[in-house]
């Protein structure tokens, strides 16, 4: 090899190192910020969570102590009414979508779950407010569970057709020879062997919109006691750790990380099983894109 | 599997149901009396169970257009409402004064003692964003003894609309004739610099957190949160400490309260009176159907005036003067 | 092969009591998806109908308008929007090259196994709730911020319009970098799929020409995976312009447009959050809820052209193999 070819490999060589490494400097710095981003809430939050978060109802402005008990309720009671809405509409959707639709319908429906997607939270707490606050005259958990399970319905919907599909043909067709007709065939075999898949996709969404804080800022509101009714004001994890954190007292800072150490390990506890039953199964799991 | 699910469904719903209240009203408005009525109304609850009143702090223009749509049962609000806006609410409120407080410089930094002393136009200028460092000719010019760092000023403002910026900029604005023709006094104004923040809460914790900045906030959140604030030069020339006495000298300057009480008190002539001081009203609709309601506002507000006032002073507010609860008390009575 | 429908064209009683049973789940099925094309229409109306009070005061003008004035009741969209585009292509301009970086190391280079773990750990970013991020960011970025980058920025660029301005903490910059971390999870996991779905001839034949690895990945496979990856840069920027809560807490609340990127703005969803529940006024809510429609509309178009990426990645791939 001549001197000057030599000269360019070694040239060639030195870019293939340096970018390659490059490379591995992105890798680290975004893994590190993950793992960054847990540590520093699981310090914060784990040297000022005790057992009054749960049982103590906040305090005056001013006042140390005092927990978030109610709004651990209050988040749970949205959740579930969120759930009962958005779990069986989107579901049956998905069915819809996997089994029975026809293209063109099929195609408008699935744009119209991707467009609902991808609306922002905030706009969605809008709709529900010109749809529920505002002729009821009041703020609600109600009205804050019907914009979250607005955000809950496309992911079920997706997510149920998604594995649906996923189920094989000979199943299918296996069903169908046994001498069942569609719906038989799609309730007593289809759905059944896609269910690892489904139950995910809803645990996911269940998890994702109990995060959710901008469409609860002016549909559920907040409130200082437990709540009284489902057509009531209704204190929510996430605004309460957005109403404490953006104040100026150092003890609603301390409830701030504790909260927020509560929410995050119940987010990623949920995710990480889901996903985890989900690869056992061997499916390709719900993708970020999708 | 499937009882556990169905206890656990059945407890939920125990949960939500409404547990002996009797009555679950929700309120909204100012931040600017919010200690001191979440305060009033855990204790209220303490003593009657049976009434629970919620009230969030999301600043007297939200406590105004709450109570507008009707979607709360009472505002609250450091502005007194305008005509204009009194008459788009389909039931008349009334205003029902609640207590005094007093909207104080708040700044931070450190080492700096004693006290910081400002004037009306130094503080107009230092919003106006015409006075930029901390060691101006200016604010030295009050503070000669004070070792004032070559900082930047970062000031913070109200992004939301407030009563306690109405009453801010409604000082400035009789202090500083440039201040009232660029800026204006309202409950939210285009502020020529600096940092929004949500609430006293907001400016609080910004001021808190920020090294070097100055804001404006309810007299009970510097204390709460061990900040400094300044003595401000009142219309006789004297440099006030706010606090209990010198608001309480800044209300005894109305000498004719209206009927509706709306009425300012910024500036007063007084010789002790703390120049930026104001009342704060709960907002109530003259006519509450539900008469279980009626009678839960009704007796809140009579332990409000008598009880309740007594919590004033300890929450760094001061109370009503006492001719000032009379006439309130008689405008319950309005109330139909 | 006959379809299901023609093996159970109704001939007998039997047949066609259970052909009724499938027009039955069909029809019921049918309602929950037709349900879903009527909510999304719903809320498109919805934010029509109660804009338009603001839309019929201000017109087209209200997207280019600077100025909002809650008290002379005039409102304009201009500092949101550019807050809003601002704060997300500083994110991007942060999390794309890192991202793709990551991606190509995680695809590349790592070894299958730590490549899916440390996907998947980064995948669970995604799921962090975004009251959690601004939390982190007011505790922990804006302190950073405040005492050691931006004054070390101002120091350093000060000169420029771009990085002037007192050292607030908050501002685009502190919103454009939360947003970028946030962003990092989509950028990451997609353009790693799109560089794994790569055929590996494609690898090897660079290579046996010859090819550094380098060259190999940037003349073999990054045109190929180019358009997942920038699908990926369209998902994030989609997320980045629709976020509400992170952004709030550290934009600093100025509804004005700056040059600078430390100063402190205003986005879009950061302004209805934080304004919404005490606009006074039919106009001030209608021009908060037409914001919402822009913002809408934005976020609608960008998730178009990522979906209209990711189909013309199959049809070039299918097409190229």
């Amino acid at each position: 090899m001549s001197r000057a070819m030599s000269a360019r490999n070694m040239r060639r060589n030195a870019i293939n190192n340096v970018m390659l490494s490059l490379t591995a400097v992105c890798a680290f710095v975004t893994v590190s910020t993950l793992f960054l981003i847990l540590g520093h809430l699981v310090y914060n939050g784990g040297t000022s969570v005790d057992i009054n978060l749960f049982t103590k109802l906040p305090l005056a402005p001013g006042e140390p102590g005092g927990g978030m008990a109610n709004a651990v309720v209050g988040s749970a009671e949205i959740v579930f009414i969120a759930s009962l809405i958005g779990l069986p509409v989107g579901f049956f959707a998905g069915i819809y979508l996997a089994e029975f639709s026809g293209k063109k319908f099929g195609i408008l429906v699935r744009y119209a779950a991707d467009l609902l997607n991808g609306v922002p939270s905030i706009v969605i707490g809008i709709v529900a407010w010109t749809l529920l606050v505002l002729p009821m005259h009041r703020f609600s958990a109600l009205s804050g569970a019907v914009a979250l399970s607005l955000m809950l319905i496309p992911i079920t919907a997706r997510g149920t057709e998604q594995f649906l599909l996923e189920v094989p043909r000979n199943m299918r067709e296996g069903a169908l020879a046994l001498g069942a007709n569609k719906w038989r065939a799609t309730a007593s075999v289809i759905v059944p062997a896609a269910r690892k898949g489904i139950m995910t996709a809803m645990i996911l969404g269940v998890a994702r919109i109990s995060g959710e804080t901008a469409p609860l800022l002016f549909t559920a509101l907040n409130n200082q006691f437990w709540s009284s009714g489902l057509n009531q004001p209704t204190a929510s994890l996430p605004v309460m750790i957005f109403s404490r954190a953006t104040g100026p007292y150092d003890d609603w800072h301390r409830q701030a990380w504790a909260a927020g150490l509560a929410l995050l390990a119940l987010v990623l506890v949920t995710n990480v099983t889901a996903r985890l039953i989900l690869s056992c199964s061997g499916s390709k799991g719900a993708s970020l894109s999708g | 599997m499937k009882t556990r699910v169905i206890t656990s469904v059945l407890l939920l719903a125990a949960m939500s149901a409404p547990a002996a209240i009797a009555q679950s009203l929700t309120g909204a408005g100012a931040s600017f009396p919010a200690p001191i009525y979440q305060k009033w109304f855990g204790e209220y609850k303490a003593k009657n169970p049976a009434v629970q009143i919620n009230y969030q702090s999301i600043g007297s223009g939200g406590g105004i257009r709450q109570l507008t749509e009707n979607t709360v049962d009472f505002g609250a609000s450091d502005m007194p409402m305008t005509n204009e806006q009194i008459a788009a609410v389909k039931i008349r409120p009334l205003h029902f004064p609640t207590v005094l407080g007093a909207v104080v410089v708040t700044y931070n930094l450190s080492g700096i003692t004693p006290k910081l002393r400002l004037d009306g136009p130094a503080i107009s200028a230092i919003f106006m964003g015409q006075i930029k460092k901390w060691n101006d000719p200016k604010i030295r010019a009050t503070n000669p003894s004070l070792a004032l760092p070559d900082k930047l000023i970062v000031v913070v403002h109200r992004s939301d609309s407030s009563g306690t910026t109405f009453v801010w900029t409604d000082y400035l604005s009789r202090v500083s004739p440039e201040w009232k023709s660029k800026v204006g006094a309202n409950s939210a104004v285009s502020w020529p610099t600096g940092l929004g923040s949500k609430g006293n809460e907001g400016i609080a914790g910004a001021v808190k957190q920020n090294p070097y900045s100055i804001g404006y906030v309810e007299l009970v959140y510097a204390v709460q949160n061990k900040m400094a604030y300044a003595d401000v030069k009142n219309a006789a020339g004297k440099f006030i400490t706010p606090g209990f006495d010198s608001v309480t000298a800044a209300a005894a300057s109305v000498k004719d309260m209206p009927a509706d009480f709306r009425v300012s008190i910024t500036n007063p002539p007084g010789a002790a009176a703390y120049p930026i001081s104001s009342f704060t009203w709960l907002l109530i609709p003259s006519r509450i159907s539900d008469l279980a309601k009626k009678t839960a506002i009704t007796e809140f507000l009579k332990w409000m005036l008598t009880e309740g006032q007594k919590d004033a002073e300890r929450m760094s507010y001061a109370p009503l003067p006492k001719n000032v609860v009379a006439k309130v008390e008689m405008q319950i009575a309005e109330i139909k | 092969m006959a379809t299901s429908a023609a093996i159970f064209r109704p001939t007998s009683i039997a047949g066609k009591r259970l052909s009724r049973a499938d027009d039955l789940a069909h029809a019921f099925t049918f309602f929950f998806a037709a349900l879903i094309l009527g909510v999304t229409t719903l809320i498109v109306c919805q934010l029509w109908i109660h804009s338009s009070p603001a839309r019929e005061k201000f017109g087209f003008g209200f997207i280019a308008s600077k100025l909002w004035n809650p008290v002379s009741d005039e409102y304009g969209a201009a500092p949101f929007i550019y807050g809003t585009v601002l704060t997300s292509l500083l994110a991007l301009s942060i999390s794309v090259p890192l991202g793709v970086g990551a991606a190509i190391c995680l695809s590349e280079l790592a070894s299958p196994l730590l490549s899916a773990a440390l996907t998947f750990f980064l995948e669970l970013l995604a799921a962090v709730p975004s009251v959690i991020f601004g939390l982190l960011a007011i505790f922990t970025l804006v302190p950073l911020m405040r005492d050691y980058v931006q004054p070390a920025l101002i120091g350093a660029f000060g000169f420029t319009s771009l990085f002037s301005g007192p050292a607030f903490g908050v501002g685009y910059l502190t919103a454009g970098l939360i947003l970028a971390v946030m962003t990092f999870p989509y950028i990451i996991s997609v353009s790693r799929e799109a560089l794994l779905a790569v055929p590996r001839e494609q690898r090897e034949a660079a290579l046996a020409l010859g090819a550094t690895k380098w060259e190999s990945i940037g003349q073999a496979v990054l045109p190929f995976a180019r358009a997942g990856i920038v699908s990926s840069v369209f998902l994030g920027l989609a997320r980045a312009l629709g976020e509400t809560m992170a952004v709030t807490m550290v934009i600093g609340n100025d509804p004005a447009i700056h040059a600078s990127v430390l100063s402190p703005g205003y986005t879009i969803a950061a302004v209805i959050a934080n304004e919404f529940t005490e606009a006074t006024g039919k106009l001030y809510v209608s021009a908060l809820i037409e914001l919402g429609f822009v913002l809408f509309m934005l976020t609608t178009i960008i998730n178009a052209l990522a979906r209209m990426m990711i189909v013309l990645t199959t049809k070039k791939g299918s097409a190229k193999a």
